[in-house]
């Protein structure tokens, strides 16, 4: 079927973008970039369609990558019904953004390389979701993360821009490390990294080795997706281009983790230990980052945090074993986030560059389009029925609730805050009089398009993606739990209260919000400055590395003890030179005397060991 | 005839010829002199080449012998055309001024 097609596509268009797009137009630009997508697009939906129901994976082989003793790794490509979700959500979503940048980046300096970097991102990203055995989604999986960082420092003149772009990529090492150690125990234990041989061989594997090697994969899925304790690169990579907020660090990149959990699925069924951790981890980052998102500010670090909650929300799924719900609030996680990101864009883009939602407010009027397309995506990730958040979500809970109660109830709370701060965030911005100085005006249609796009599948995609009913064979799971009215009502409870909390609180007494921050000031501080976890971990971990590092590895190890050695051989070699230098008389007849004397001592050497001389 | 001349005579004639070649290289001074005293050593060394050879009834002496003299015979071209160089350059065959090259 031509699978290497779906990612080469983008490829070529990184390729002819990035080496030629600097003499092009913004227009050949445009037809490379999105035009490469939308082809990739169109051939996956080929591709699906002509592969029919897939009730069993189609893999496609095509050379031997690795081949050394019994190590054998093939470039191998594979669809099977998860794949074809990732597939459709990264190629679908990921065109839209495509075309929403045409609008957003018209005014920004390096067109080309944007375009080229969000072709190379696709690349790596449909690698990942492809790729047959572990390697080659090792490969997507570190490639993905190379355009993120590319990608958030995309203003390399801006330091904050690079700091974050460094932030990214070191804290994901600390995951990568976690997942390649997985890697190794899974060949260790199985003798082959490809999906199909593990999991068919997994369940004859201990209990102890598929804990241990279900930890390690679930620290390599904590990296990419944001979750506790390496959740902090996430809200700094709001530095880059909203667009790329929306595509890697919402919709597709970080939900890899999720992907690569659910992937591994048949090794999380038999160790029921790691799902519980995954469970916890979750639930944890679901309820932290949320109070976080609550005290924010910046327009799109709400969103940054809403996304590390909701990726802790898919957490909870996979952790609570309801795989397809996890996968199921990736799919409408995507398509509202995404247009939450994209319409936080807009909202910039016709402010000029304003992110501070204390410097907005009434915009309801001056830019309704974007109005209406965010506050679709809003009761979609409030949890209001019928809209897509809600099916997703209370699969979750569900699922969290016959696992442990309380895992429900703190998922139900982190509802309502979500449905709070999202609120918050939309009243502070469209509502309310106008408080900035800048002359809003209405984006292009080109970004307008994508945002009525996305805002139908944010409504309407959840009722009409069953995602969990496509993939419950995948899954093998078993008869759906009943669903329970009471338990989906109380979380749909706490999303409305939310909401209106929000609506009191800054619509009908917009003073209400600054007088309560002012009675639990102590609480406020410590909630706006994000619980100071980067603080610490500047203190824990960065300090007395750095430190360490410039007083014993520098001044120490390198200075004195490298350099030291390197320079006492070359002084140590001038010496012996400034010495022996005499002996260069420029006197033949000396020089031949020292060959007599040389042939001399030869012969007397000789002859002792040879024993003519006693 | 030659059966009669015992082997010792043809190397100590070899030693003193090379000793003779090696005291002209140290304490002659003109370059001529230096010269002829490495064709003398040359020489010597292809005696003893030639009375091993006879002794041992083996070819191999002669043919590095005549290898002695091909070499003496390129050193000796380039050589004299790089005395006759110096002495064009430095008006010179004394060694001890040649010492351009010093430290």
């Amino acid at each position: 079927m031509q699978l290497w097609l779906i990612p080469l596509l983008p490829l070529a268009g990184f390729a002819i973008n990035g080496l030629f797009g600097r003499r092009f137009s913004k227009s050949l630009v445009n037809l490379v970039a999105i035009g490469s997508v939308l082809l990739s697009f169109a051939w996956v939906l080929k591709t699906l369609y002509g592969l029919g129901d897939l009730s069993s994976a189609h893999v496609e082989h095509y050379f031997t990558w690795i081949q050394s003793g019994n190590l054998s790794i093939g470039c191998d490509f594979a669809v099977d019904r998860l794949t074809a979700v990732m597939l459709l959500v990264v190629t679908g979503i990921g065109s839209l953004i495509h075309i929403y940048s045409i609008g957003y980046m018209a005014h920004e300096g390096g067109y080309y390389r944007f375009f080229a970097y969000l072709n190379l991102f696709m690349f790596f990203m449909l690698t990942l979701v492809l790729g047959a055995n572990f390697l080659v989604l090792f490969v997507g999986w570190e490639g993905v993360g190379l355009c993120s960082y590319l990608l958030i420092g995309f203003y390399f003149d801006k330091q904050f821009a690079t700091n974050a772009g460094n932030k990214a990529f070191i804290v994901n090492r600390i995951g990568d490390f976690g997942f390649s150690l997985a890697m190794f125990l899974i060949f260790i234990n199985f003798h082959s990294l490809d999906f199909a041989t593990v999991f068919h061989a997994a369940p004859g594997a201990s209990e102890a080795t598929l804990t241990t090697i279900g930890l390690l994969l679930m620290v390599g899925a904590c990296g990419k997706s944001a979750q506790l304790p390496l959740y902090v690169w996430l809200p700094d990579a709001m530095a880059g281009p909203t667009p790329v907020s929306a595509l890697i660090h919402a919709a597709t990149m970080v939900t890899a983790g999720v992907y690569m959990t659910a992937r591994s699925w048949v090794i999380y069924t038999h160790a029921p230990d790691a799902m519980h951790v995954i469970a916890i981890i979750g639930v944890a980052t679901a309820v932290f980052a949320a109070t976080i998102g609550l005290a924010q500010t910046d327009i799109k670090k709400v969103f940054a945090y809403s996304t590390v909650s909701q990726l802790g929300y898919m957490f909870i799924g996979i952790g609570s074993g309801a795989f397809s719900a996890g996968i199921y609030h990736l799919v409408t996680h995507a398509f509202f986030k995404a247009l939450l990101f994209l319409g936080a864009g807009s909202v910039i883009h016709a402010l000029s560059g304003e992110q501070d939602m204390s410097k907005m407010g009434g915009l309801r009027k001056k830019i309704p389009w974007t109005f209406v397309t965010m506050m679709c995506a809003a009761v979609a990730i409030a949890g209001v029925p019928p809209f897509a958040g809600f099916y997703s979500k209370d699969a979750i809970l569900v699922a969290a609730h016959a696992q442990a109660p309380w895992i429900y109830w703190v998922g139900v709370i982190t509802a309502g805050m979500t449905a709070f701060y999202v609120f918050r965030a939309m009243f502070l911005t469209f509502f309310g009089e106008y408080r900035g100085h800048e002359h809003p005006h209405e984006s292009s249609p080109v970004m307008l398009i994508p945002l009525g796009l996305l805002a139908l599948l944010s409504l309407g995609g959840g009722y009409f993606f069953r995602v969990p009913e496509f993939l419950a064979e995948f899954f093998h799971a078993g008869p759906e739990a009943p669903e329970d009215f009471t338990l989906v009502a109380i979380s749909v409870a706490a999303g409305v209260i939310g909401i209106a909390l929000a609506w009191v609180m800054y619509l009908v007494k917009p003073g209400m919000a600054d007088s309560f921050a002012g009675s639990v000031s102590g609480l406020y501080k410590l909630v706006y400055n994000k619980f100071f976890v980067d603080e610490i971990y500047d203190a824990a971990v960065v300090n007395p590395i750095v430190g360490g590092s410039r007083s014993v590895l520098w001044k120490v190890v390198d200075a004195a003890g490298i350099d030291g050695i390197v320079n006492g051989v070359g002084s140590w070699a001038r010496g012996v030179g400034g010495v022996l230098r005499h002996i260069q008389s420029g006197n033949i007849r000396s020089y031949a005397t020292w060959v007599v004397f040389g042939s001399v001592m030869l012969i007397v050497a000789m002859g002792l060991a040879g024993g003519l001389i006693r | 005839m030659l059966s009669q001349v015992p082997i010792s005579w043809f190397l100590m004639l070899s030693a003193a010829l090379f000793a003779t070649g090696v005291a002209g290289f140290l304490f002659r001074r003109n370059i001529i002199t230096v010269f002829m005293s490495i064709e003398l050593m040359l020489n010597a060394v292809n005696l003893s080449f030639i009375a091993f050879s006879y002794q041992h009834k083996q070819v191999d002496g002669h043919l590095f012998a005549f290898f002695v003299m091909v070499v003496a015979a390129t050193e000796a071209a380039v050589g004299l055309a790089i005395i006759l160089t110096v002495f064009k350059n430095r008006q010179t065959l004394n060694i001890d001024d040649v010492d351009s090259m010093k430290n």
